[in-house]
């Protein structure tokens, strides 16, 4: 795979929230984390997209929980797995990603990193980023606006 | 005081204000065109109201005062000091004369040529000017007292009505402090109470908009306190509470109230609008409004200003007749288009009704039928109001000639969506030659309504209360019982049948599908359609603050907002409007499976009721278009034959033995059958089940009006021939025969399949053939006999209507001629008008014989002598 491409520190963020997802790696910029939450209480929401979890109630304002496994085609998470969430903020809007567990907030190294994501599954490359080839894993960077599009449409004018 | 006033006293006022400051500061900067210009139109902006509203001597100061402004701001004169304190002068005079008017009501009587007059001059660059200014530029404050205090010299006159002297010359003084004079004056000339200027204030809607979403978020808290506190049992925190309670109650009404409006000021360009349109169309058209002061909140009143607009347009244009039509009908000239508002149990209703010549529904429902917007058999089994609510259909409109006004077809669909937007229904009745009234119900606030807190599939959702009718528990210990027909679960609820549908099954949710057992009905109402939703459980009701759902839900359409309820937990809010139009395609792809393909012994719902005496008696239930109780001391006669009053029509009313007198006392219960439109009620003594049952009809015909009799539920139950009383009464406008029991001597069972839309007649002959000995099928449309042929099933004769939508009975037979299993299955065709040409044309394309509808001999004896004929030649 092509990895020339080292982008300068100007156009990526590297201070990064790392999640887990099942045994994967996947990385947020810390700019746009508003929250971490412990499990939450979910209200589903039906005939909504499968990716939505449902909605919930964060100190008042109503959020969308959206589950990152099923956005991303991972399988299931074992019954009765304990979960996390990410609250991010998108154009004003929060959205909660519910995963498995946050790892740390970390500064990835600039110069690991490739915005070709060509080597990726499709479900993968539709919101990712790039990768950083950390030493020990490699980190999907997600772009969170692209997170949003679910079912089409996206959630305003991404 | 007269609002228009009070809000010209404001408004003014505060102009005046602006203008003070404004003058001063054009004193220090004399070129500055922008402040000029800004000073100009306050000025100008007085004059005009001042003139609007019959303000002599206002109008004058203010116009005098406008021309030096005007002349200054065209560059004509200078700004001079003594120029401004002139102008402040007129200002000051203004002021006065406001006030006055605040006290009395009325423009004191008075003088101001003196005034006016330097004004002019000024204005005119004169010099005249010279010898007031002159004085005036000395020493300013001072000054301006002998200045101003000559033309108050008129004042004293109006001392006679009220204020004396003393506070006349108060404003005089304080013309140096311009901010002070309006209250400090008033006070003085009015002491009982504030200014107008001071008792109002205007605020942004944003900042109340603000104020509104701090309020909601203040109700939520407090419910969670609330429901915390109950939970506690004894709490010392009770106390305060209920006191934080009360207060966050009030405040929310108090803010609400900020944000009320009379409707009123919706209607204010209605009058202009009828006047036009009653010269444009060359009509002589009242109208009247009632309500006017009937307050909502200003996002409802916004919204539903447009549509209201249109609707009376709409009964302007297509309602209300020309005048020599109204003479002709017996009408006076003038047409009415009456505005109504109240309020209603926290909902507003406005109405809009005319005087006019009314909806004709019989012409909706064909052109709803030319448009493909319902089926033939989906008419006739309508009641009027849901024939007449076609016109809120998208695309749909009656006017025969397309005005300026309306007939576009755009409108109602759109009046309609944008009440419902709003959480109202719009309802129409209409009764011809009389007029039609449209019935708009919405909410007093967005903000925050009452819902209903249910549970289905393990999820809550909140149901605002407006849909709700009322909350039936049914089960097998409740006297409400839930039935089911065809797969789909019906509630009898007060005689009346309404169809069911599981909550859980309309959200996709997984849920106890098992049974109806203990399962609570919410009975909901959208526009005319009223269905019970099943729910797992019932919470309480709840004042829940709508917030919008998220934009990535926005594509799911069945709730229209959401809310976090007092413990904390998010809840949906469903869209009932929505919900039912996903519900009409639900029943339908279950029921549609048992309607068409299933043989002989498909069941039959058949709804069981005794008349005169013990025996039981049965209909199938598809024939019933509906089921109501009568008072028969409200039975009328006609023509020597009872009739009711029913939905604005008259109904002839039979009972059991065709009699056309009845009793003339009592509530009874009524099944009434529609044909063609037309309503026919069979009077009965009582309604007794509904019966899920596979009917074999067992003996033949015992008296008229039976086919037969057939085990019900264990009991030998007569089943009613409908067709004999609808022949009965409606029998001229058939080729009605002799009636009499029909014997078959038909021993085995033949397969007949009938092909007609028009349900009534397929349930009709069922029990008719069925008691004959005949195995009946039945094919809703000739495309869906053919799938039946290309399936394979066979018969041994075929009775085909010919008017059907799609393709007709003359293609049908020619199709089924052409080749294939049918080729040679006898086809009679079915019809209500047996020209010889029709009869003809069907011989051709195929038919073997041809029969008039509701003549069951000659059906009967056509249909065994085509099988016989058929397998003599076979």
């Amino acid at each position: 795979m092509s990895a020339q491409m080292v982008v300068t520190g100007a156009e990526v963020e590297n201070e990064l929230v790392s999640i887990w997802l099942d045994k994967q790696l996947v990385g947020i910029p810390v700019s746009q984390v508003q929250d971490i939450l412990g499990p939450q209480r979910i209200t589903r929401v039906p005939r909504s997209a499968t990716e939505i979890a449902g909605v919930l109630n964060l100190r008042g304002r109503i959020v969308t929980a959206i589950d990152l496994r099923v956005r991303l085609g991972m399988p299931p998470r074992p019954e009765g797995a304990e979960t996390m969430s990410v609250v991010v903020d998108h154009k004003g809007e929060l959205y909660s990603l519910v995963i498995d567990e946050v790892g740390e907030v970390l500064e990835a190294p600039l110069d690991r990193f490739e915005s070709d994501t060509g080597s990726l599954s499709s479900d993968w490359r539709e919101v990712a980023a790039g990768v950083f080839r950390l030493d020990e894993k490699l980190l999907v960077l997600l772009d969170v606006g692209r997170l949003l599009l679910i079912g089409g449409a996206p959630a305003r004018a991404a | 005081m007269d609002e228009l006033l009070s809000e010209f006293l404001t408004e003014s006022f505060e102009n005046l204000a602006l203008l003070d400051v404004e003058l001063v500061k054009l004193e220090q900067n004399p070129n500055d065109p922008e402040l000029l210009g800004s000073i100009f139109r306050t000025m100008h902006t007085i004059k005009g109201t001042c003139g609007f509203l019959g303000l002599p001597r206002l109008e004058k100061v203010a116009h005098a005062g406008e021309n030096v402004l005007g002349r200054v701001r065209d560059g004509e004169i200078a700004v001079t000091p003594e120029a401004v304190t002139l102008v402040l002068q007129a200002l000051d005079r203004i002021k006065y004369l406001l006030d006055q008017l605040e006290a009395t009501e009325a423009e004191p009587a008075g003088d101001d040529s003196e005034l006016t007059t330097a004004l002019n001059l000024v204005a005119e660059g004169g010099t005249p000017e010279v010898t007031t200014v002159a004085a005036v530029s000395e020493e300013p404050p001072a000054e301006v007292e002998p200045e101003a205090v000559e033309p108050e010299a008129p004042a004293p006159e109006t001392a006679r009505e009220a204020p004396p002297p003393e506070p006349v010359a108060a404003p005089v003084e304080e013309a140096a402090t311009p901010e002070a004079p309006a209250p400090a004056e008033a006070s003085q000339g009015k002491p009982t109470g504030g200014s107008v200027a001071t008792q109002s204030l205007r605020v942004s809607v944003d900042l109340l908009e603000n104020l509104m979403t701090l309020v909601s978020e203040l109700v939520l808290t407090r419910n969670q306190l609330l429901q915390m506190v109950r939970h506690d049992g004894e709490s010392r925190f009770k106390a305060p509470l209920q006191r934080l309670s009360h207060i966050t109650s009030e405040l929310q009404e108090g803010v609400m109230k900020t944000r009320m409006q009379p409707i009123g000021n919706a209607w204010g360009k209605l009058p202009r609008l009828i006047r036009d349109l009653a010269h444009e169309l060359d009509k002589k058209i009242e109208l009247k409004m009632l309500g006017a002061d009937t307050e909502l909140d200003r996002q409802v009143l916004e919204l539903i200003k447009d549509p209201l607009t249109h609707m009376v347009r709409n009964s302007a244009d297509h309602g209300i007749e020309t005048a020599a039509d109204r003479r002709k009908a017996g009408k006076p000239e003038q047409g009415t288009v009456t505005l109504n508002a109240f309020h209603e149990g926290g909902q507003i209703i406005i109405q809009i009704a005319d005087d006019g010549k009314g909806i004709d529904a019989e012409k909706i429902g064909k052109k709803a039928l030319g448009q493909g917007l319902c089926t033939a058999e989906e008419l006739a089994s309508m009641s009027q109001s849901q024939i007449l609510s076609f016109i809120f259909r998208a695309g749909f409109s009656t006017a025969e000639k397309v005005t300026s006004v309306s007939g576009r077809g755009v409108g109602m669909d759109v009046v309609r969506t944008n009440i419902e937007k709003i959480g109202g229904n719009v309802d129409l009745t209409s009764e011809q030659g009389k007029g039609s009234k449209f019935t708009i119900k919405i909410p007093l606030t967005l903000a925050i309504v009452s819902a209903l807190i249910v549970e289905a599939g393990g999820e809550r959702f909140a149901i605002p209360q407006i849909g709700v009718v009322e909350l039936v528990r049914a089960g097998a210990d409740s006297e409400h019982k839930i039935e089911i027909i065809d797969d789909a679960p019906i509630l009898r609820l007060r005689d009346r049948l309404l169809p069911l549908v599981r909550l859980t099954r309309l959200l996709g949710l997984a849920g106890a599908e098992e049974s109806f057992e203990h399962a609570y009905v919410v009975v909901s109402q959208v526009g005319n359609s009223r269905f019970g939703l099943v729910v797992d459980k019932v919470f309480d009701t709840e004042e829940i603050v709508v917030k919008p759902v998220a934009p990535i839900l926005r594509q799911v359409s069945c709730f229209s907002g959401n809310t976090i309820l007092g413990d904390g937990a998010v809840v949906m809010i469903l869209d009932l409007n929505s919900l039912t139009g996903s519900l009409s395609a639900a029943p339908a792809d279950t029921l549609g499976a048992g309607d068409d393909a299933g043989h002989a012994h498909e069941s039959t719902s058949l709804l069981v009721f005794k008349a005169d005496d013990r025996t039981p008696r049965a209909v199938p239930l598809g024939l019933v278009t509906r089921l109501e109780e009568i008072d028969l001391a409200q039975v009328e006669y006609s023509c020597g034959r009872a009739v009711v009053q029913y939905r604005g029509e008259l109904m002839p009313l039979t009972d059991i033995h065709g009699s056309t007198v009845l009793p003339d006392a009592g509530r009874k219960p009524v099944l009434v059958f529609t044909d063609s439109g037309n309503n026919l009620g069979l009077v009965v003594e009582e309604i007794v089940d509904i019966a899920n049952d596979v009917v074999e009809v067992k003996a033949q015909a015992q008296g008229l009006g039976t086919v037969g009799s057939a085990v019900v539920q264990g009991k030998s139950t007569d089943i009613i021939d409908v067709a004999h009383f609808v022949q009965n009464i409606f029998g001229g406008w058939f080729e009605g025969i002799e009636q009499e029991p029909f014997r078959s001597d038909e021993p085995e069972q033949r397969r007949i399949l009938i092909v007609d839309d028009s349900s009534f007649f397929r349930n009709l002959l069922t029990p008719i053939l069925t008691a004959n000995g005949y195995e009946v099928s039945k094919a809703e449309s000739a495309l869906k006999a053919l799938e039946m042929r290309d399936r394979g099933d066979t018969f041994d004769a075929i009775i085909s209507d010919i008017e059907m939508p799609e393709m007709d009975g003359f293609t049908f037979a020619a199709t089924a001629r052409k080749g294939g299993a049918w080729k040679d299955v006898p086809i009679i065709a079915l019809t209500s008008h047996t020209t010889t040409k029709d009869v003809e044309r069907g011989r051709d394309v195929g038919f073997t014989d041809y029969v008039g509808k509701l003549d069951r001999e000659a059906l009967l004896a056509a249909i065994s002598h085509s099988i016989d004929l058929e397998e003599a030649l076979a």
